[in-house]
């Protein structure tokens, strides 16, 4: 039974991207926190701390989750994989990132770390979703700048489902309204 | 913002996880899959001194088909039970519930049962289990008690639940028909519902009346069940129109109570149309 008093800090490890970390903890404190200011990973950002933007999505064993929902001693053990993971070490984007860039899928990128999370975790299960159901996984984020057209037309780009640009998009909407 | 100081507490066994509840009861909070709960932490909403975390138990991180049951631990989280495949075949109401629980994202997290014992009047799952005539099992070490979902839930986030009681399962009949329906207003998906109604019809055709099972959330403080007769045109109008007045609906920030009986009166018969219209 593992058991951490109120008053005490437990050291708690963890695999973060594919590498062991560890770092001192009182039982409340939230693995977004933790991530931030205990290990210096400032990629995952905090938003409504309730559960309700997404910006602090992550990935605890494959599967997109709150990491403000989430205590950092419940991580222990576990592998964590955050928007650090993303981007080669040279720094060269991924096909997502790159998709997010190419559409203009992002301006002050505060919710950007998230949406990509869930995207990534998502993308694994079905590799080429329709519209509909991009609208339903970005429907557990809040945007406040840019808005969702770019973010949905940047990940069926990465996809594979609609290589043409925003603006494009954009055009055969406007089209197509009466 | 950050939740205040509780000791945070692992057991590795149910029996352990029982004997913590018993040691602390009502002083205890059981943590699962918290997307209910450590937004509540988080709030300040709640101060429980201790947590006691049953997420890896898996003991606990079953679904079995016992008999005419479903059973569903309190471990397994709910897009696993969306994803297991009899599920379609079992539970078609469940099936069609599930999508609109809460986001992708905190289905990943968020279990069944945490649903169940968090008791939020417009909440999919208890309102399904309480369709279908569902059961909720309680252990302590005072012994193992099965409770009806309609009697489980008391009222808003109020439960038959005593302090040092565990859910380890939630119960679903196994359905016989397939002719379900189930539709809910939000202001966006996965937000939460203004008003949910489950419909699922109980019997076949007999002098030219169908029975239908229906369930409404978020119009009264706990999920409402009721069986309309169908014997004719206008029969599920009228229905919901006396349902209306007698589940009275609230105000919140999300609907005024005139809203829910409204949206009550609109989306009711639809969906037990709906129903009514699958094959069976």
């Amino acid at each position: 039974m593992r058991r951490v008093n109120k008053d005490e800090r437990a050291r708690i490890a963890f695999t973060l991207n594919g590498r062991a970390v560890s770092g001192d903890a009182e039982p409340r404190m939230l693995l977004t926190d933790f991530l931030r200011h205990v290990i210096g990973a400032t990629g995952t950002h905090v938003g409504c701390e309730h559960g309700v933007c997404g910006c602090c999505t992550v990935l605890i064993d494959g599967a997109a989750v709150r990491s403000c929902l989430t205590l950092a001693v419940q991580a222990e053990g576990r592998s964590i994989t955050t928007v650090e993971s993303l981007a080669a070490a040279d720094g060269t984007l991924n096909v997502l990132q790159k998709a997010f860039q190419q559409h203009h899928a992002l301006q002050c990128g505060f919710c950007t770390p998230g949406i990509l999370m869930s995207f990534t975790d998502y993308l694994a299960r079905n590799p080429h979703p329709t519209e509909d159901e991009i609208r339903e996984i970005l429907s557990g984020h809040l945007c406040r700048c840019t808005g969702y057209a770019g973010p949905i037309a940047a990940v069926l780009a990465a996809s594979g489902g609609m290589p043409n640009t925003t603006q494009e998009r954009i055009n055969e909407e406007s089209r197509s309204q009466p | 913002m950050k939740p205040r100081r509780f000791d945070y507490v692992r057991p590795d066994t149910v029996a352990e996880a029982i004997a913590l509840l018993a040691e602390h009861g009502e002083e205890a909070k059981v943590l699962a899959g918290g997307q209910s709960l450590m937004a509540m932490l988080n709030l300040r909403l709640l101060e429980p001194a201790v947590l006691i975390d049953i997420a890896r138990l898996t003991e606990l991180d079953t679904i079995k088909i016992t008999g005419d049951k479903v059973e569903v631990g309190a471990a397994v989280i709910q897009n696993r039970l969306k994803d297991w495949p009899e599920l379609a075949a079992k539970l078609p109401l469940l099936a069609k519930a599930l999508p609109y629980v809460g986001h992708f994202q905190t289905r990943n997290k968020g279990t069944v049962c945490g649903s169940v014992a968090h008791a939020d009047p417009s909440s999919e799952i208890p309102l399904t289990l309480a369709t279908l005539g569902g059961e909720v099992v309680l252990r302590s070490r005072r012994g193992t008690r099965t409770v009806a979902a309609a009697e489980f839930q008391r009222g808003m986030l109020t439960t038959a639940r005593e302090g040092d009681e565990l859910i380890t399962t939630v119960r679903f009949p196994v359905q016989s028909g397939s002719r379900v329906a189930f539709r809910e207003v939000a202001r966006r998906h996965g937000d939460f519902a203004i008003i949910a109604v489950a419909a699922s019809v109980e019997s076949a055709s007999t002098k030219g009346a169908e029975v239908v099972r229906v369930g409404i959330g978020g119009v009264a403080d706990r999920p409402a069940v009721r069986r309309i007769v169908i014997d004719g045109p206008g029969a599920a109008k009228s229905a919901f129109e006396a349902l209306a007045w007698e589940l009275e609906g609230y105000d919140d920030i999300h609907a005024s109570a005139r809203l829910r009986r409204d949206l009550l009166r609109r989306v009711g018969p639809a969906v037990v149309e709906e129903a009514l219209q699958c094959a069976a």
